[in-house]
């Protein structure tokens, strides 16, 4: 029977399958961070150590300073105390931690890929929602709870108690000028909805996803959690390998070859059945931006803010008008009307070099006039931003240019926005408080990010860039 | 992990769809030890004002709803983050089943490891179960694990019944053995090393 991706790596971690359909899994590749302190924790508790310390990666990146990369820059001692602990379990329980000081520390969603840890047709877990970034090339990877942290740490296997269901999300055509991943999936969550994908693992297919960079597709994976889906994935091809190749915990010679040949393998048969489908026309998507607190809230830039009063239903009419208040707006107010008090360009949807590529086109030359930071995702993409010089234009444009973490996506290393203040964001939750009590965040690509900070408002970067 | 026993309890009706975990418990809370408790900042930022006073208007500040240990909400509750905070929160704050017509999926599953039953109900009786709370402040619901039902206050009719729900097996077996499923993995030992053998010849290169 044709299989999907999903029936395909799913099958090949099954250890064993229950009559009621629990299904054992064997964890292929397992991320840690410095919120997985609760997850070690009740591992000591029970006296028990990892199991499989060589398939286990760490790095501290919630917790972390942004103004400086020691455990002394940062002040508060509850916060120290979450990035010292990771470093004292990988000490004892001897798994790779990539922390503080090291050029390889970042967001674990983004050295995941860069150190080649992230691998196709693995199944990979992390005690974080965005861990679905990792299906961009060709994983299986879902975020868990700290106790299903410990269940994997002990014995490198999770329960579930069925498979997901798998749905397709294909975007045919091409993405016009100044559309990027960001707008892609923004637009597929206002079509599907916060909860479209649940109980779903999304393959995105398509012509647009065929087309995107490696980075891309993270970001578009990154965000499917955004949609209510357990995962998102990408088909891996020639451009994963590419990717891949070479980077430091990919395989490597004849074993390389080998993993590669299975990896072609891997891609949903053609005949697959999927649960449920979807199509998006990629010609059609304009850069988005949200207007309120669910990623479902996304508008085209050159649209408005949609009114209540067209909701569907009573619950939709009645969560909008609370975003409404929420957010300080009112239907009808053109996108490019909504001012814009500071901005964020950072966090595992959107720190990574493409990313900061493409922010700093737009910076150069141009100067912001609200307080903006850019936050590298990783320690080896601030180098590398460095040595193209892109931290200059952004230092010359007045950017901060800060050391990696997560920093202001959520907050928890006190890089908050004030309460009431209105934040453009290359993150992916503009929830109530999500930067910050009382934080309005407006959810925009790199790009759009800067346009913002540039004008002070949200703004179609596509004038400001002479495409429209 | 405590048994999960027939629950009677105030059931309070929380009118929100897309109630996020960041709601839930806000991410500064986040590095408190487990031990201290999270209950006292279940719905922090929504249940009182920035000066720390509580917001009369919120379910759980209305004296109705002292004890709560049910709470019936709207579509996608626990949306969000993995943090397992969210739950320990409700039931730190004495919540034992939450009743929703969907769930965020590890929201969902981290549920079951805590001893907290999230049950699924369709949409449309979600809302009448609210509705009949808010029409009868203080209403007791029964939770039976054992039969999968969920019972109205005995005598008052007014929108309540008896609606009968799905869960899986294996975690019904576990949520009433107040089982651990570490130690039950750990025993399936036998089928865990022959599995890794087999993956390790066909993925050498991990
Ligand atoms: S950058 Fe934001 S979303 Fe990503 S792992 Fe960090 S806190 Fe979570």
């Amino acid at each position: 029977m044709a299989r999907t991706m999903l029936d395909k790596i799913w099958e090949r971690h099954s250890i064993l399958v229950r009559p009621d359909g629990a299904t054992l899994l064997h964890v292929g590749r397992h991320l840690v961070h410095d919120g997985s302190r609760a997850g070690f924790r009740a591992l000591a508790e029970r006296g028990m150590r990892v199991r499989h310390p060589g398939r286990t990666f760490g790095t501290p990146d919630h917790y972390v300073s942004t103004r400086g990369h020691t455990l002394a820059a940062i002040p508060e001692p509850n916060r120290r105390e979450m990035v010292s602990a990771l470093a004292e379990n990988a000490a004892t329980q001897g798994f790779t931690l990539f922390g503080l000081g090291d050029v390889r520390q970042g967001i674990v969603h983004v050295i995941g890929p860069e150190q080649g840890i992230t691998l196709p047709g693995l199944l990979m877990v992390c005690g974080d929602s965005h861990t679905a970034t990792h299906g961009a090339v060709g994983a299986l990877a879902f975020g868990i709870g700290a106790s299903e942290v410990s269940h994997v740490l002990a014995t490198q296997t999770l329960w579930q108690s069925r498979k997901p269901r798998a749905m397709r999300v294909t975007v045919e055509g091409m993405l016009g000028f100044g559309v990027t991943p960001k707008d892609v999936i923004l637009a597929i969550i206002a079509r599907i909805g916060a909860g479209g994908g649940s109980g779903h693992v999304i393959e995105y297919a398509g012509a647009v996803f065929r087309a995107m960079s490696v980075e891309g597709r993270m970001t578009v994976c990154n965000m499917s959690i955004e949609a209510g889906a357990r995962a998102g994935m990408v088909a891996p091809d020639e451009a994963i390998f590419a990717y891949l190749k070479g980077r430091p915990f990919a395989p490597k010679g004849a074993a390389w070859d080998q993993a590669v040949a299975s990896w072609r393998d891997l891609a949903s048969d053609p005949g697959a059945v999927f649960d449920r489908e979807i199509t998006l026309d990629g010609a059609a998507i304009a850069p988005m931006a949200t207007w309120g607190t669910s990623p479902e809230d996304a508008a085209p830039i050159t649209g408005s803010i949609p009114s209540p009063a067209l909701a569907p239903d009573a619950d939709r009419r009645e969560a909008m008008e609370r975003a409404l208040a929420y957010m300080g707006l009112e239907a009808g107010m053109a996108m490019q009307d909504v001012p814009i008090e500071r901005v964020f360009i950072g966090s595992c949807t959107n720190s990574r070099i493409e990313d900061l590529r493409a922010a700093a086109a737009v910076a150069q030359g141009r100067r912001v006039v609200i307080p903006a930071m850019v936050v590298p995702g990783s320690g080896l993409v601030k180098q590398q931003a460095e040595a193209e010089g892109l931290d200059a234009v952004f230092r010359a444009a007045g950017f901060e240019w800060r050391e990696p973490g997560c920093s202001m996506c959520v907050g928890m290393n006190g890089d908050l926005v004030a309460p009431g203040e209105r934040c453009a964001s290359t993150s992916n939750r503009n929830f109530v408080g999500r930067q910050g009590r009382g934080a309005r965040t407006h959810l925009v690509s790199p790009a759009m990010a800067v346009a913002a900070a540039v004008t002070g408002r949200l703004t179609d970067v596509r004038t400001m860039m002479g495409g429209v | 992990m405590r048994k999960f026993e027939t629950v009677e309890a105030v059931a309070a009706a929380m009118d929100m769809a897309n109630v996020d975990t960041d709601q839930i418990i806000p991410a500064r809370f986040l590095w408190r030890a487990r031990a201290e408790g999270y209950g006292a900042l279940l719905f922090n930022d929504i249940r009182s004002e920035a000066d720390g006073s509580a917001k009369p208007d919120f379910v759980l500040n209305l004296p109705a709803s002292a004890g709560a240990g049910v709470l019936v909400a709207d579509r996608n509750f626990g949306c969000g983050s993995s943090r397992e905070h969210a739950v320990w929160a409700l039931s730190d704050a004495g919540f034992r089943v939450v009743i929703a017509p969907s769930f965020g999926d590890i929201f969902f599953n981290n549920s079951f490891k805590n001893g907290l039953l999230p049950i699924v109900l369709p949409e449309a009786r979600c809302a009448e179960i609210r509705a009949a709370l808010a029409r009868n402040p203080g209403a007791k619901l029964v939770v039976d694990l054992e039969a999968q039902e969920v019972r109205g206050p005995l005598g008052i009719n007014d929108g309540f019944r008896i609606d009968s729900f799905e869960i899986d097996p294996f975690r019904k077996e576990l949520l009433l053995a107040g089982m651990d499923d570490i130690a039950f993995t750990l025993s399936q030992q036998g089928a865990i090393d022959a599995f890794e053998g087999r993956y390790a010849a066909e993925m050498p290169w991990l």
